[in-house]
């Protein structure tokens, strides 16, 4: 008796030892980056754990640099111009792939699901070239046109999959009342489809603010570069002095919101990527 | 073409009047007029909601990829992209008092390797690590909604990031790392991780696996929620080992979910390149083939030859797309 009582206590404690090993493990990273980013850039070179004393210059320096506040006002342009473009496509695309059956929708779906495996740097002189012919270059522009590439297809496939769970009984009322696909679309299906559109807009604006290869092939100067690229960059006096502090302060001001967006909708996240990935 | 559409439209109008209550089968034959003529304005009305996806993907990927194509059997550069010259197979491999092309490059095999490698090595890893998260996060105490938006917190934080905040931890001087392993006495001396070659790919390993592995975890974490509750009971009555569960019920059972998960990351591990280009920029110990063709194509300005590395990238992992949607298919063959 006792000595089973022994085992299962020990069983939980094992249990919460894992609990605390996996939540460090997730978490430690970002708060020593925070520590880090709180530090005068005389402390920076001694380890320490925790923060003993609050110091914001690495925050001023970073907010006083002009490029750095571009990089932010073009990722929010950029995020959320993708985000509505592939909410608007892939919604009209999700109605036809998941409402309609007709003859060569496998074969549009399986090249959606094609797309969105390519290898980014594979289209990267072609779409280089149609940026430039279209003058795009070095423009936002230029982003948010490619970086449908990745967006589209998981925004198609996630809406699609929640497309065909609405019962059928709605959209036969809509018909038998002559609505039209685009009246149907709009006035019945959206407005039950806020939650899957939130959930794929998340998605996509999480991969758009987080996109680092063709900001940093289709972007030339400072004040047209993203956030990632901005950070990317950012080098001192030579390789080995590097400014680590303002490097940090800058990567957890641009990690707040996402991490703030992730734990409130952590649900909606994950019946997103699982929607898009188990059914896929 | 209004007879192709008829001819397509009987046998789904068989299926409509056998799908449908048997009420209103008084007004059929109006009905089935009505549903030819409906399901034809849908049919239209779907064609013309796929075109601008359509239209856009083509711009983005379709046409894109065709000049890649182009342009690895050209001796195009980046500043003379119109004035490009066929120049056959040479980029690939060409003999000319010696090979010569990509295929003739050891820089070339070794970032296929290293691609490998890191793939094989970072989605196994993720895997392992995913399935125990899961299981953690699938057992009922207090907090448990706590720890999984923890989890959630390294797969949100943009790669760039990730890599900038764990090369601060791994500096060789004043990183972290390397001062809470001598606190321990693992290590003797600092480490230069993402500098040395022996220890840069296990760095980079390091910090994909972190990024990454919260993403296998929940999606296993869905199937596990899936799971029948009445076999562990029936197991938990029989006395029967938690750890022989896991592998006789547990794992078969999650495996198609793993599966899925699995190939998600390895197609992405096949085409790495910011955790990479961050934290150990162009060396060759971790250049992976999306960093060598990126080199070759913008920082060489060798778009023929950069394009050919690409093409060859697109096709190892349009094979494994391939034999995934193949395995995939059979699969849900096998189900229905």
């Amino acid at each position: 008796m006792t000595l089973r009582r022994l085992q299962a206590i020990l069983l939980k404690i094992g249990f919460w030892l894992l609990v605390g090993v996996l939540m460090l493990y997730a978490i430690f990273p970002f708060y020593y980056a925070v520590v880090t980013s709180l530090k005068p850039s005389s402390e920076l070179f001694e380890v320490s754990y925790w923060v003993d004393s609050v110091d914001l210059s690495n925050y001023a320096a970073v907010l006083s640099q002009p490029a750095f506040l571009a990089a932010i006002r073009n990722s929010v342009v950029v995020a959320i111009s993708v985000v509505a473009i592939a909410l608007l496509l892939g919604l009209t695309a999700a109605w036809a792939l998941g409402r309609v059956r007709f003859r060569g929708r496998t074969t549009v779906m399986i090249l959606v699901l094609g797309v969105s495996m390519f290898p980014q740097v594979a289209v990267l002189s072609g779409l280089f070239e149609v940026i430039r012919t279209l003058d795009l270059y070095n423009s936002p522009g230029g982003l948010i046109l490619s970086y449908t590439i990745f967006t589209l297809p998981f925004t198609v496939w996630i809406l699609t999959t929640f497309m065909r769970q609405l019962p059928d009984e709605l959209e036969e009322a809509a018909i038998v009342d002559g609505a039209s696909p685009w009246v149907t679309l709009t006035k019945v299906f959206m407005p039950l489809l806020w939650p899957a559109m939130a959930t794929t807009g998340l998605l996509a604006f999480i991969a758009a603010w987080n996109e680092f290869l063709f900001a940093l092939t289709f972007t030339l100067t400072d004040s047209e570069r993203t956030v990632p690229v901005a950070i990317a960059l950012i080098s001192g006096g030579s390789q080995y002095e590097l400014p680590w502090g303002p490097i940090m302060a800058a990567s957890v001001i641009v990690t707040v919101p996402l991490v703030i967006l992730v734990v409130i909708f952590q649900r909606r996240i994950v019946s997103g990527l699982t929607a898009g990935a188990v059914k896929g | 073409m209004t007879a192709r559409e008829q001819q397509g439209a009987p046998p789904d109008n068989g299926r409509h009047a056998a799908s449908g209550d048997g009420s209103v089968r008084l007004d059929a034959p109006p009905r089935r007029e009505r549903g030819t003529r409906v399901r034809r304005r849908r049919v239209r009305a779907a064609w013309l909601f796929l075109t601008p996806m359509l239209i856009v993907l083509a711009a983005v990927a379709g046409w894109p990829l065709m000049r890649t194509f182009w342009f690895s059997l050209t001796d195009a550069s980046l500043s003379s992209l119109e004035g490009a010259q066929f120049i056959g197979l040479e980029n690939y491999l060409v003999f000319d008092e010696g090979w010569y092309g990509i295929m003739a490059d050891p820089l070339w095999w070794q970032s296929v390797w290293n691609t490998l490698y890191f793939a094989l090595v970072s989605v196994s890893l993720e895997a392992v690590l995913g399935v125990i998260v899961a299981l953690v996060l699938n057992a009922h105490f207090r907090g448990r909604t706590l720890v999984r938006a923890a989890m959630l917190i390294p797969w949100a934080i943009p790669t760039v990031v990730s890599a900038k905040i764990w090369a601060w931890m791994l500096n060789d001087q004043f990183g972290i790392i390397n001062h809470l392993l001598m606190g321990l006495g693992l290590i003797a001396a600092p480490l230069s991780w993402t500098a040395d070659a022996s220890l840069s790919m296990w760095a980079v390993i390091m910090v994909d696996v972190w990024k990454a592995t919260p993403f296998v975890a929940l999606l296993v974490l869905a199937a596990l929620q899936m799971l029948p509750g009445d076999c562990y009971e029936a197991a938990k009555v029989d006395g029967i080992s938690p750890v022989k569960v896991f592998f006789r019920v547990t794992l078969p059972l999650i495996t198609p979910a793993l599966l899925v998960a699995v190939i998600f990351r390895a197609l992405d591990a096949l085409r790495v390149f910011d955790v990479i280009y961050v934290l150990t920029s162009n060396a060759s110990s971790t250049m992976t083939m999306s960093i060598y063709a990126r080199q070759q194509l913008v920082e060489f300005q060798d778009v023929g030859y950069g394009s050919a590395a690409s093409t060859l990238l697109f096709m190892i992992i349009a094979l494994v797309t391939v034999i995934y949607l193949y395995l995939g298919r059979r699969q849900l063959g096998g189900e229905s």
